[in-house]
């Protein structure tokens, strides 16, 4: 079942399955956050915003307002 | 011999660029661990074996070719620019051995460049610790280059580098994939109407809207009023080409590259779990600002008072070998006493750029972008902007410029405005002598009041920072997308080298720097207060006589009179008298204004100047803070320095602009006069609102 990236919880594992083009900058594309590859929610701030992420081996942080644009397949442990 | 060949070292940003620039050249560039450390391109000259020299540019990190902030843009119209004098012969691409397939991303597009490209791979240090090995051969031959394995920290491959360096007319300029396969027909066209440019440089241009500032105008014009398509569907085709790009990358490096999970080790998920942590991460970052400021405050009393001394003994050494006069007087306590007045705060200063440069080194800083983002951007600035207000407490100049990797222009300027607030190092001088002056020992909770003022003061200022922002998030009226993305760098040891560096590098500046201008401040302080125009002056002697015939005063006391009335009618006194009603309300005298008036200049001449002035005509020897606590408010009669012109002194300070260095840097990075005059007007009101009315109170 896909949900959006901010549903994912501390620890759990997904597969990217679309950005939404116009939300997202290229940005963050550049950074491997493309459909296929998989992310994993490392840590997360009060309030869940911004989102440590583990997104294909790289380890950045993004804000819930862009996580919400991206779809994701959670893996089922 | 052979022309000198220009080297650029691109890459993303953390992988270790100017390292391997600091590395090549002997140069010590500045080196950190986040994101965006340079900011700016640095050149240095590298010796290559058989007498050639190569030119070698450090640039900012930039993830793509497609700029999305202002330093990745400098890289972007270097590369586009075949006229820059600096165009490289040869690309180095720094990759960091852990994030390569990130950072093969870019080394892909500047293939399509066609520009030669050797690809180093940094960081090989850490390999085995996380289980990674490379085939080298194989990616070679893929990727159509030269790779140089390095390691900078253990200063491995260096050489090998300069070696492919020096043979780089052997290395293909063939691109790796070919990305116009994501719209056939669209590229197609492309070339067929400009058929002697660069595919790829092309694409570049039509898709982005930096500058490029002295390429051929009319040509680019052109190219980017070709526009077929509409602006989502260049950015589909955007994506569509890096996920191309990717695509080929990860066939490569599956075959290229593998990583033995089990053989790696993983500090930071450990560390994050606290550092990072909801609750526990700002109770450690709290602790951590806590002793930094003990460190500034506790830990340097020993070594300050041990240069005080030796200013002291300096002092009077000077006094009492040359010849007694004004000159003397000038060196031994103007400009000695206004040098001592900087170097005694070396210790303290060198404190601050330590700590700075270990969360800058250690990769905490992230972190703390991390923490605070959702707290900053209630105020209308991003997680990002903590670094400009945290290094802001070492100096303003190079927290502005460490804004360039803020996404949104909004938050930026904001951050840019707002970072003058946060206490900087030069403030530091000017509050700590009137801290003990007019604040009363004593302590409250083990803390003396002293520190508690200080404390008091920083968090006044990063308070003030932040209210400031809130307000100009409602004024300005500037749309501008907020979006943000913060890399989370691995924990690194922070090497003692680059940070030893780092703090002798600002400390020698900051003392220098300072010094300059207090010397030259001085020599023309003591001109003016030693000279002045008219009767009054020049017949200072026979008025001063007259004036006090009845009351028999000894020579002493005379001569006294006689210095302090020349003193009032110097071209110093004149002009001080001239302001005098202007800054009267805060409670100060006319040679506190000449010293705010020369603060403009720079805050740390505050003490210099009052040592001069003071030195004047005046033989006691006597420290500049005693000299200070003696002074006697010619109106209200008692100590000039007391409580109330002391805060109202400290909180003028506090908010100020009083810093000709700092509205260049802003003048130079909003590229506009309009906002480094704002700053100047606005700020130095509120100062001199709030000070007017804790005077009027306190008095
Ligand atoms: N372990 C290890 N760390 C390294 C090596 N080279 C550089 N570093 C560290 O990597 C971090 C980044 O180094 P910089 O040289 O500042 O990187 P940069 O690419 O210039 O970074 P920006 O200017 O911010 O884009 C620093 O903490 C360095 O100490 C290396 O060979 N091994
Ligand atoms: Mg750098």
């Amino acid at each position: 079942m896909s949900q959006t990236l901010n549903t994912l919880k501390r620890g759990e594992r997904a597969i990217i399955i679309d950005v939404s083009s116009e939300e997202i900058p290229l940005k963050l594309l550049e950074m491997g956050c493309l459909p296929g590859n998989s992310v994993e929610l490392v840590q997360v701030a009060p309030f869940a915003d911004p989102m440590y992420l583990n997104i294909n081996g790289s380890h950045l942080a993004i804000r819930k307002e862009t996580a919400i644009h991206i779809i994701i397949e959670k893996e089922i442990i | 011999m052979s022309k000198q060949i220009n080297i650029a070292l691109i890459g993303n940003p953390n992988t270790g660029k100017t390292s391997v620039f600091n590395a090549l050249t002997g140069l010590n560039q500045k080196v950190g661990n986040y994101p965006g450390i340079t900011v700016e391109k640095k050149e240095g000259i590298c010796k290559l074996p058989r007498g050639v020299k190569a030119h070698i540019i450090d640039l900012p990190g930039t993830y793509s070719l497609n700029a999305s902030s202002l330093d990745e843009n400098v890289v972007i119209e270097l590369l586009l620019n075949k006229n820059d004098k600096d165009f490289p012969d040869v690309a180095v691409v720094v990759s960091d051995v852990e994030n390569l397939k990130r950072n093969l991303l870019l080394f892909t597009q500047i293939k399509d460049l066609e520009i030669p490209a050797i690809l180093v791979i940094n960081m090989a240090d850490r390999m085995k610790y996380k289980g990674i090995s490379l085939d080298i051969d194989f990616l070679e031959q893929e990727l159509k280059t030269k790779i140089a394995v390095v390691s900078t920290r253990k200063k491995e491959g260096i050489d090998n580098l300069k070696h492919l360096i020096s043979n780089y007319k052997d290395i293909s300029t063939a691109p790796c994939l070919n990305a116009s396969e994501i719209d056939k027909d669209y590229f197609d066209k492309l070339r067929k109407a400009f058929p002697n440019q660069l595919l790829y440089k092309l694409w570049l241009v039509i898709t982005q809207d930096v500058n490029f500032g002295k390429t051929d105008r009319n040509e680019i014009e052109a190219i980017a009023s070709f526009k077929t398509k509409s602006k989502s569907d260049l950015k589909r085709l955007q994506q569509k080409e890096t996920i191309k790009r990717y695509q080929f990358i990860n066939n490569t490096l599956k075959k290229g590259q593998t990583i033995d999970v089990s053989q790696a080790k993983d500090l930071r998920t450990k560390f994050d779990r606290i550092l990072t942590h909801k609750v526990w991460g700002y109770l450690i970052f709290f602790l951590i600002l806590l002793t930094i400021f003990q460190a500034i405050y506790d830990w340097s009393t020993v070594p300050m008072d041990f240069i005080d001394g030796v200013f002291a003994n300096l002092s009077d050494w000077v006094k009492n070998t040359l010849p007694a006069g004004a000159f003397t007087n000038l060196l031994a306590e103007g400009i000695i006493s206004g040098l001592g007045g900087i170097v005694i705060f070396i210790p303290q200063i060198a404190f601050l750029f330590l700590f700075i440069a270990i969360l800058e080194e250690s990769g905490y800083m992230s972190r703390v972008v991390f923490l605070m983002d959702r707290i900053m951007r209630r105020f209308g600035l991003s997680g990002k902007s903590i670094v400009p207000l945290i290094s802001g407490t070492a100096c303003a100049i190079p927290a502005i410029m460490a804004t360039r990797n803020i996404e949104s222009w909004k938050e930026r300027l904001i951050t840019i405005l707002v970072t003058p607030f946060t206490t900087c190092s030069a403030r530091l001088p000017v509050y700590l002598i009137i801290i003990a002056l007019v604040i009363p020992e004593g302590r409250f909770l083990g803390l003396s009041y002293q520190a508690l003022t200080l404390m008091l003061l920083y968090l006044l200022g990063f308070g003030t920072a932040v209210v400031s922002a809130y307000i100009l998030n409602k004024i300005l009226k500037i749309k501008s997308k907020t979006f943000f993305v913060v890399e989370m760098p691995n924990y690194k040891l922070p090497l003692f080298k680059n940070v030893a560096l780092t703090v002798l590098e600002k400390t020698k500046s900051f003392v220098f720097g300072a010094g300059k201008i207090i010397l030259a401040i001085s020599i023309i302080l003591w001109f003016l207060a030693s000279y002045g125009p008219g009767e009054q002056f020049n017949n200072a002697e026979n008025i001063v006589k007259t004036e006090f015939a009845s009351q028999n005063l000894d020579q002493e006391e005379l001569n006294q009179k006689i210095a302090s009335h020349k003193l009032e009618h110097s071209f110093i006194g004149i002009a001080g008298h001239a302001i005098e009603p202007v800054i009267r309300p805060l409670g100060y005298d006319w040679k506190i204004g000449i010293a705010i008036v020369s603060s403009f200049a720079a805050r740390e001449v505050f003490v210099g100047t009052l040592a001069t002035i003071y030195s004047v005509g005046n033989d006691d020897e006597d420290t500049i803070k005693n000299r200070m606590a003696g002074e006697v408010n010619p109106i209200l009669g008692g100590p000039l320095f007391n409580f109330a012109s002391g805060i109202s002194l400290l909180l003028f300070y506090a908010f100020a602009m009083q810093c000709m260095s700092t509205l260049a840097i802003v003048k130079k990075e909003t590229n506009s006069w309009k906002w480094p005059i704002l700053q100047l007007v606005i700020m130095t009101a509120i100062a001199y609102i709030t000070a007017l009315i804790a005077f009027q109170f306190l008095k």
